[in-house]
């Protein structure tokens, strides 16, 4: 036994990279987990719309960060609350007075803790404004929220599967794109069958997109098959375009199969493989938004979400399934995914030169 | 398969030329030269790290050379048989051969005719339709081969093709090589079996990257200097086991010219390596 333990701690030292997947992942995950992982929303960006829009927003309590205001009409100012909230800008619109007469509030259920945190923070505002009523005036903006009428929009049951599938699709699309796709490029330097690739009279072009488009057919397949069962099974509403969806998706494979090539490029064996795809996993799971809101993440760490390319998928497919949001509102997500997908392919594609066309820079 | 040794030769038109390749501070090969001519075989033989496979892959343009020229025909025309046969364990034979004649753009009865001429007289046919990662080593190897032939190349260049491999299957893939050559192809092939390089019409012999000895077997074995003796046992004289080694149960001595040997053979190819691998070590220990 002894022997066994020796042996294995000598390949241990000499495998760099899984020592350090086991003594350094653990230590990131941590600090960041511990930045990260949190349901519990301070801020709650809140637009505020109607007649006295502007006096009502300064009176919010500390926590309704207020992103926009619109001094309007009540018909006009539900439309305008309705768009901002379809649109991503705000989690809660308060409209002063509607065409009811009475103040209205709207919740963008799609952004699951954000809108609980808010129901929370009218509840007790309900009951604060109750117990004073009699004996001091509560303000126009306590009032407003004190009174409202409230809807919650997109996801009026608060259904944690209704925000979960959107991003799962994109997580299970990260897996084929990413992780499958590097082994199988790895598995052909493994068996020696790349040099032969390489010497056969095939341009570098025509192997990597003979690569990558079955692992791509594959994702959508997935793609369709995931959405078909959120849909049929978990009720989860399709409310907007197809097409947008469709290019979206189509970006976002477009990088993870990009990244996967780039992974395989660097790695010797299926096993280092994996790991870098699990390093790539793991972080886009934990801090795209798919499960912690990224308003929950603090600063220091909220930057890294931003480069992930499940953050702006799961903001595309949650906007197009749940809100309907429109490609005009999306264009942000649209043009990094484009960028990324650019940048991470054209890297893949020089790697992989240096390994199908000899003469170039290895 | 030998060609003659003479004038007649066919020209050289495939090869390399002062080959060096660096792989960090270690010098794979250097200054290397080897011409391939068409319908001849053209032996690379040397010991374990002596470069062949670097010269093969250089030549085979899987690897870039840091030095020297390097002549090959376009890859439309080149087969290559890398050391792990470059076949598909997860595809089955025939499923190998159809990807292979699909990149190379072969169609047309005549080429599959040959394909199957060439799996049956190797004994594949019935294999058809195994996976390759099912074969044994020696039916890879042949499907390898098989597969590097299929385009009817210009230029063959198989990376020890026999190695590890049956007697039977030993002499199915020097049918295949001696077919390729017999239908104009220019093979390069390494082996480490100096008994086929051997029946090549020329020979390089590499050793730590360098050149030992290259030309015909004739030509190898007619530049050995001095003789070379055969004793029962090791010789006891310390310089004399200096320049010793065993082969068959028995010892061989090499004796530079002007020191007498009793009992002198004539040498063969393995003979003509050894001196001169001693005598490049004896050059070196006394520098």
């Amino acid at each position: 036994m002894r022997a066994m333990i020796v042996k294995e701690f000598r390949q241990l030292r000499r495998d760099r990279r899984t020592l350090a997947m086991m003594i350094v992942m653990p230590i990131l995950l941590l600090v960041i987990l511990g930045y990260a992982a949190s349901f519990d929303v301070s801020d709650i960006p809140t637009v505020v719309a109607g007649p006295g829009a502007n006096v009502a927003a300064t009176a919010l309590p500390k926590s309704f960060q207020v992103a926009g205001t619109y001094t309007a009409t009540a018909g006009q100012a539900v439309t305008w609350a309705h768009d901002e909230l379809r649109d991503g800008h705000a989690a809660v619109a308060i409209v002063t007075a509607s065409a009811g007469g009475g103040p209205l509030i709207l919740v963008d259920g799609s952004q699951l803790f954000t809108a609980q945190a808010a129901l929370r923070q009218f509840a007790a505002q309900r009951s604060g404004a109750n117990a004073t009523a009699s004996s001091a005036d509560p303000g126009p903006g306590a009032a407003a929220v004190a009174n409202a009428t409230v809807q919650v929009l997109y996801n009026p049951q608060l259904k944690t599967s209704y925000i979960m599938i959107p991003g799962l699709a994109g997580v299970i699309l990260v897996f084929v794109g990413t992780v499958i796709t590097s082994l199988g490029v790895v598995r052909e330097r493994q068996a020696g069958t790349l040099e032969q690739l390489a010497v056969m009279p095939l341009r570098p072009a025509d192997v990597f997109l003979g690569k990558i488009v079955p692992y791509f057919v594959v994702a959508v397949v997935d793609l369709v098959i995931v959405l078909a069962v959120g849909v049929a099974v978990f009720g989860v509403p399709f409310r907007g375009s197809l097409a947008v969806f469709g290019l979206g998706a189509l970006l976002f494979v477009f990088v993870t199969l990009g990244l996967g090539v780039l992974i395989s490029s660097v790695s010797q064996t299926q096993g280092q493989a994996i790991q870098l795809a699990v390093m790539t996993l793991l972080p886009q799971v934990l801090l795209s938004g798919l499960i912690f809101p990224l308003t929950s993440i603090v600063v220091g760490v909220r930057w890294i979400a931003y480069l992930l390319p499940l953050t702006y998928f799961t903001q595309i497919s949650r906007g197009v399934m749940l809100r309907a949001e429109p490609i005009g509102s999306l264009w942000p997500p649209f043009v990094y995914l484009a960028l990324l997908g650019a940048a991470v392919t054209g890297l893949a594609i020089w790697r992989f030169r240096a390994f199908l066309a000899p003469g170039a820079a290895r | 398969m030998t060609g003659p040794a003479g004038g007649d030769r066919p020209a050289i038109q495939w090869g390399a030329e002062a080959v060096s390749v660096s792989f960090g501070g270690l010098r794979a090969l250097d200054q290397v030269s080897v011409g391939v001519r068409p319908g001849q075989v053209t032996a690379v033989v040397g010991g374990d790290g002596a470069g062949k496979t670097t010269l093969l892959r250089c030549i085979a343009g899987a690897l870039a050379p840091s030095g020297g020229a390097v002549r090959r025909p376009s890859a439309q025309r080149i087969g290559y048989l890398p050391p792990s046969t470059g076949v598909y364990d997860d595809l089955s034979v025939a499923e190998n051969l159809e990807f292979r004649s699909a990149v190379f753009g072969i169609t047309g009865a005549a080429a599959g005719r040959q394909v199957g001429e060439y799996l049956e007289r190797t004994g594949l046919a019935a294999a058809r339709d195994r996976l390759a990662g099912q074969l044994s080593g020696g039916m890879r190897r042949k499907l390898g081969v098989i597969a590097a032939m299929l385009p009817e190349p210009e230029l063959l260049v198989l990376d020890e093709p026999t190695t590890g491999v049956d007697p039977v299957s030993r002499a199915d893939l020097w049918w295949l090589i001696a077919r390729a050559a017999a239908g104009g192809a220019a093979v390069l092939m390494s082996t480490t079996y100096l008994d086929e390089a051997a029946r090549a019409a020329h020979v390089l012999v590499l050793d730590a990257g360098r050149t030992l000895a290259a030309g015909t077997p004739a030509e190898i074995i007619a530049s050995v200097p001095g003789t070379i003796a055969v004793v029962p046992g090791r010789p006891d004289d310390t310089e004399e086991r200096r320049r010793a080694w065993r082969r068959a149960g028995t010892w061989r001595v090499w004796h530079p010219p002007g020191v007498p040997a009793s009992e002198p053979v004539p040498p063969d190819l393995q003979d003509a390596v050894c001196v001169a691998a001693l005598r490049a070590e004896l050059a070196g220990a006394d520098a």
